[in-house]
């Protein structure tokens, strides 16, 4: 196995010929009727390898949410509820750390092929961040938008362990006129000539010294699904930039003219990259820099809770790609607003535990609001945003008890 | 049979490779890479699971036809309801770019059962 993977044996051509098999058989009824359901109600799957139990919400590629209750069990989520999100079936189901390479090429002095000892015999980084897919929510955006219908489970925070993406570009010898990294992964396509995913990143970003080629993630080796062995981490942008099993970093002379950055995960250039529905004619820029976000973990939707006794909240909150200033909370739909306690900081990019006693409900219905400002005091807006490709939600939530 | 018997079948039949199955089958997953701090890479082998789940309603084989080569049914049938236009638009991004083989006769079925459902 010279190339350190094994991809899965429903390859490229094995599935194509499966489904054509499958179309030639009989569909049965009966138990199949039954799948029809509701669309928002949530399947839970724990078939996954390395994954606990998780929001099942496509098997093949998979794409796995978290249970919202984890978010209110730390600060960190744990690999084993992480969310998984790929795009392509081709995803290799063996690794063999002994084979397994980094290739980087193109624009370089010098192209390399570094085996996983010799990342790890480089100088180290260390920090938390939060990763969360572009369209983190987008089952809420109203009118509803295609795409995964996530809810806000297509987050979470990890200790990312790796090395600098700077240091492996500067043995390479990054040439003048260079003008952005191309990160590809093992995942491949399952029919020909389809775009493989890759996503680019401008030279300067690249090379700051922050972004980082993850071997660990909270003290552990990445679960295979989000991304082992190697995982690029981009710290303060979404996901989508977040390659997973990376394998081949291409230095490049000319903008990305390939799909998957070119063409998707674009956003309107306009403010919180909102548009009117049915809007056309606006500019769009490729999504990049996440934005604030804060959620109430201790309490659900629906919840009933005493009226007249102090309520003790308690949450999560995170910057976007800065820090997070100062959350407030306002038990009365956003009338008044009181400040929380900020727990630990573990740093400009990792979700932030806060706190807050609201004064006891009066009995009937009460929202609950939690707002996020970051150190550079971008602040949630309280109407939420709107996009055909339903990215970038970060209005304040409101969560709906009742007071009894 | 099952989908997944059946596609195990077809792959394991057509699996010319033995390298592979060698190496996939036999070893478990003993192979590390340490390097400073005691930081250990383990080889990891998985299985995926894969989704037996085809579109409802007698009026579904022109989706399960085309729709389940590249991801299986869940996240379809997760979809709002659209309008026809929409799901057209839909249908042809899977055809333009994302290179789905799809029967043209087949595109009118498929998106009356997307837009009914
Ligand atoms: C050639 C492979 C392929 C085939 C065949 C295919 N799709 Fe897709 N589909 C994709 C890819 C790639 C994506 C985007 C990545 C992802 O969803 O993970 C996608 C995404 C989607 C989405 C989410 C919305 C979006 O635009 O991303 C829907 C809905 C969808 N497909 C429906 C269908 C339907 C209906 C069919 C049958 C007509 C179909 N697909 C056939 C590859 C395919």
């Amino acid at each position: 196995m010279d190339q350190g993977h094994r991809v899965p044996m429903i390859g490229r051509r094995g599935f194509i010929a499966g489904a054509a098999a499958l179309g030639a058989l009989q569909h049965p009824t009966g138990a199949l009727g039954a799948l029809v359901r509701n669309v928002d109600e949530a399947v839970f799957t724990t078939a996954f390898p390395q994954k606990g139990r998780m929001i099942l919400q496509r098997t093949r590629p998979p794409l796995l949410e978290t249970p919202f209750e984890v978010f209110d069990q730390g600060v960190f989520t744990p690999n084993d509820r992480f969310f998984v999100r790929w795009h392509w079936a081709g995803i290799p189901e063996q690794v063999d750390v002994a084979t397994f390479t980094l290739k980087v090429h193109g624009h370089v002095d010098r192209p390399l092929t570094l085996g996983l000892g010799e990342l790890l015999a480089m100088p180290r980084l260390e920090y938390a961040a939060v990763n969360q897919c572009s369209g983190n929510s987008r089952g809420l955006f109203s009118p509803r938008v295609a795409g995964a219908q996530w809810r806000h489970g297509a987050m979470g925070n990890a200790r990312w362990v790796g090395v600098p993406l700077k240091a492996v570009l500067d043995r390479a010898g990054v040439k003048a006129g260079a003008v952005a990294i191309r990160a590809r992964g093992l995942d491949e396509p399952v029919v020909p000539d389809a775009p493989a995913f890759g996503k680019s990143l401008a030279i300067d970003h690249a090379r700051d010294g922050e972004v980082m080629i993850a071997f660990q993630m909270n003290g552990e080796q990445l679960p295979l699904l989000n991304g082992f062995p190697l995982r690029l981490v981009v710290p303060g942008w979404y996901s989508t930039y977040w390659v997973k099993m990376l394998s081949d970093i291409e230095v490049l002379a000319a903008a990305d003219d390939q799909y998957w950055t070119k063409t998707a995960y674009r956003i309107p250039d306009t403010p919180h990259a909102s548009v009117t529905p049915g809007e056309t004619g606006y500019a769009q820029v490729p999504i990049n820099r996440m934005v604030p976000r804060s959620f109430i973990t201790n309490l659900a939707d629906g919840a009933r809770v005493a009226a007249g006794k102090p309520l003790a909240l308690r949450g999560l909150a995170f910057g976007g790609d800065q820090g997070v200033a100062r959350v407030e909370v306002s038990a009365d739909g956003g009338t008044t607003w009181g400040r929380a306690q900020l727990e630990r900081d573990e740093g400009r990019y990792s979700f932030r535990q806060w706190r807050f006693t609201a004064p006891g409900p009066a009995a009937g219905s009460v929202r609950l609001m939690a707002r996020c400002t970051n150190t550079a005091g971008e602040v949630q807006p309280l109407v939420a945003n709107w996009n055909p490709n339903g990215f970038m939600r970060n209005v304040v939530e409101t969560t709906t008890l009742t007071a009894a | 049979m099952t989908r997944i018997g059946i596609l195990l079948a077809i792959a394991a039949a057509g699996l010319a490779t033995p390298a592979f199955t060698a190496s996939a089958l036999a070893a478990p997953d003993t192979t590390t890479v340490t390097g400073p701090g005691g930081v250990t890479l383990r080889s990891v082998t998985v299985d995926l699971p894969q989704s037996d789940r085809e579109f409802p309603g007698a009026d579904a084989a022109a989706v399960n036809n085309n729709c389940l080569t590249c991801h299986s049914a869940g996240m379809v049938l997760r979809q709002p309801p659209f309008r026809r236009e929409k799901w057209a638009e839909i249908v042809n991004k899977m055809i333009q770019t994302y290179k789905a083989p799809i029967d043209a006769g087949d595109i009118p079925a498929i998106i009356d059962y997307l837009a009914q459902r």
